[in-house]
């Protein structure tokens, strides 16, 4: 790659392949915080500051009232990411996080889909919904409301078989995630 | 009380003896707070002025500094050094003023989000939310900015919550349990490093800033047997310049001996140091037969650019005295490094650090710089700007103490030097304070000479004047062709007469045979002085690692 400060010309392709982070390997990481104002935004900024992106992102309570949980999950990247693990640590209020294994791991999401379904297609949509435990929540004359929990491959999995049945909207909470058996997340 | 006059208890209780600053509408209440507080405060002309002045008086004293501004424009002329003290890990507690809390977010006037704006360049940062919150707030900002890794804090407060009637407790309990930095090293590691040493045939020693506290320390651990020694541009001073394992400073401009020895070297024992671009060049031909120790505060720095093989988490201080111990219970044979220091001095007589006098009067930048060393007596508390001339004395003038040396070597800030030379002498009040500075950067922070004059501040101020942004056109010169773009500044302004209207003593120093009486004459004239030094326009640092080489190529 080009030296810096020297008159080098680099080619597009060359810096689009240096710049590529992504290896595909998902990583799940769960962050316990403060619950402090702006504890959100430094870590989401040290993550966007080297050029990872977040897929999803959930906050919540936990049992502990002053702490939060917050877990996202990441395409992983061609460096570790334990540069940024070490940076989170330094952040003030952060106080722990964990970057899970998906084997060891037990990932969950919610998501509600607005499926066109209309007096035909109603009862195929219904028996897909059934397949996949999903809730209807709310029927309209031309509407169903879908609720589907589950790992992030069930809920695409879902996707795709109601999708040609029209969708009209969807939304996903991202995962959340705890360890299996003993070991604390 | 009120709570800005809790805060002036929060930062007695703190033992802060001074504070750089600026006045504005958001602060008005600290303002009015500092008028009988019994805290001197120094009235800057900007707040960048003020925030470098208290990184000077941080660097120089090893205590966390204070700079404060108003809301809005004051905090973003803050930015700069807050990036700065981030950069060069500088403990300094920023405080701005905000906007009332019923106008944040509505575009109020001179509202700027300081907490967001600042976010990525902090070690840490609060809004005060409720004035009881404030004096924990304090502490904790001062407890944070100056243990671990220290760096700058910015505290942000609201203007009618610093008015509001609070009672006030001294805290003398801080705890923080995202916040817990190791700081005494792993036993059985240092036992590893001990061994690792003890083994090694080519060792060198590397120190950054994270040493400047642990310099009796180093000192120790290196003439415990006879380890080479060499400092980042960061952690001159921490050894001894004037010792005989001394290799000089490594890097970009480091001498070729310094970046030779860790070309070749089989263990490289890295303290405070951090693997920066300007030390490793080329990364992937760095010390290629070298194995690592790296010894940091910082858990962060290890491995981030350089692999370890031997970390050790902790305070320098706390950990070099015990691989002192471990090394000597050892018993190593010196004799083992006969061979490496017969290969260290052929380097450092074949390569010592020169340049080409000139024939007649005309002043070489190099000279300058041993001239004032001369002149100096090597004991003055050197402050630079950035650019050649940081360079130029980096290399030639020596420091045989820690914080004597005070630049702004990360973030790399013209600008820095004058009112880090303020903040310096406002702390250590004894010392001979000078600035060495380039043309291009003395302009850029200028105003401060007002603060100098009106106090009393007595800096002595050297401009290396080639009427150049010589850094720049040296690397146009030997990479762009020669294309000087934008680099010539023509000399101006008159430095002589602009030191004389800021109240200041002005002079210029044009023969080189009369450079060290003028400049001993410089440094004895009471109060600030200005001295336009005109060198000569096109000479360039050398040695240099040219960008994208190995420090094996070094030229020059």
């Amino acid at each position: 790659m080009g030296e810096p400060g020297t008159k080098e010309i680099l080619s597009l392709e060359e810096l689009e392949a240096a710049g590529s982070f992504r290896t595909g390997r998902k990583h799940i990481v769960s962050i316990l915080v403060e619950n402090k104002p702006g504890v959100l935004t430094r870590i989401t900024g040290l993550f966007a500051r080297r050029g990872f992106n977040i897929d999803t992102l959930a906050v919540g309570p936990t049992d502990d009232e002053t702490v939060s949980r917050i877990t996202l999950t990441l395409d992983g990247a061609v460096q570790s990411i334990d540069q940024v693990t070490k940076q989170l640590h330094k952040l003030i209020n952060v106080l722990k996080i964990r970057d899970l294994d998906p084997s060891e791991t037990m990932a969950r999401e919610l998501a509600l889909f607005k499926i066109s379904a209309d007096g035909a297609n109603r009862a195929e949509v219904m028996q897909v919904c059934e397949i996949f435990r999903a809730k209807i929540v709310d029927v309209s004359k031309r509407t169903l409301v879908a609720e589907v929990t589950g790992t992030q491959e069930k809920i695409d999995a879902f996707e795709r078989l109601v999708r040609p049945f029209g969708l009209v909207e969807m939304a996903r909470t991202g995962e959340i995630a705890i360890t299996r058996g003993r070991t604390e997340t | 009380m009120r709570a800005v006059d809790a805060l002036m208890e929060c930062l007695k209780a703190e033992g802060v003896d001074v504070v750089f600053g600026l006045p504005g509408g958001a602060n008005l209440p600290t303002y009015d707070a500092f008028y009988d507080a019994g805290i001197r405060h120094i009235l800057v002309r900007h707040e960048a002025g003020g925030g470098h002045a208290a990184e000077g008086y941080a660097k120089a004293t090893g205590r966390v500094g204070v700079a404060l501004g108003t809301s809005g424009p004051g905090a973003t002329n803050l930015v700069t050094p807050i990036c700065d003290a981030m950069m060069d890990s500088v403990p300094v507690v920023f405080l701005t003023g905000q906007v009332r809390t019923e106008l944040l977010g509505t575009d109020g006037f001179q509202e700027a989000d300081t907490i967001g704006i600042t976010m990525p360049i902090v070690k840490h940062s609060v809004m005060i939310q409720h004035p009881l919150e404030l004096p924990r707030a304090i502490h904790e900002a001062f407890h944070i900015a100056r243990t671990g890794r220290p760096g700058p804090v910015v505290v942000d407060i609201p203007t009618d919550l610093s008015r509001a009637d609070i009672p006030y407790e001294p805290i003398t309990d801080i705890h923080l349990p995202g916040y817990q930095p190791t700081t005494d090293g792993n036993q059985k590691q240092i036992r590893l490093a001990a061994k690792a040493l003890a083994n090694a045939r080519r060792p060198v020693i590397y120190a950054g800033g994270g040493t400047l506290d642990a310099s009796a320390e180093l000192t120790e651990l290196a003439t415990s047997d006879r380890l080479p020694v060499t400092c980042t541009v960061m952690g001159l001073g921490a050894f001894p310049a004037s010792h005989p394992q001394w290799l000089g400073m490594l890097g970009m401009h480091g001498t070729r001996t310094a970046n030779y020895a860790m070309d070749e070297a089989d263990l490289i024992v890295a303290i405070g140091a951090r693997f920066d671009d300007r030390v490793t060049a080329k990364l992937s031909e760095f010390a290629p037969h070298a194995k690592f120790v790296h010894i940091d505060v910082d858990p962060a720095e290890i491995s981030k650019n350089v692999p370890a093989h031997i970390p050790i988490v902790g305070y320098a201080r706390n950990i070099l005295p015990r691989l002192t111990a471990e090394y000597r219970a050892l018993e190593p044979d010196p004799s083992r490094l006969d061979e490496w220091w017969h290969r260290i001095r052929s380097w450092q007589e074949r390569y010592p650090l020169s340049y080409v006098d000139s024939t007649d009067s005309e002043i070489k930048p190099q000279y300058m710089v041993q001239a004032l060393y001369e002149a100096s007596q090597g004991d003055a508390i050197v402050c630079s700007d950035v650019g050649q001339h940081q360079m130029w004395a980096a290399q030639h003038y020596h420091f045989d103490k820690p914080r004597r040396w005070i630049n702004s070597g990360g973030l790399g800030t013209m600008g820095f030097g004058l009112p880090a030379a303020m903040g310096a002498k406002v702390g250590c009040p004894e010392a001979t304070v000078v600035c060495i500075t380039g043309d291009g950067s003395f302009q850029m922070n200028t105003q401060e000479l007002a603060t100098c004059a009106q106090n009393g501040i007595d800096v002595k101020v050297f401009i290396m004047n080639n009427g150049y942004l010589g850094m720049v056109r040296q690397w146009q010169e030997l990479f762009w062709d020669r294309r000087y773009s934008q680099v010539d500044t023509g000399q101006y302004p008159d430095f002589v007469k602009l030191a004389e209207a800021y109240g200041a003593t002005g002079l210029r120093l044009t023969d080189k045979h009369t450079l060290v009486d003028d400049m001993r004459e410089a440094l004895v004239t009471e109060g600030p002085v200005v001295v336009d030094v005109r060198v000569a326009p096109e000479e360039n640092v050398y040695p240099m690692i040219a960008p994208g080489q190995p420090a094996r190529n070094m030229v020059g």
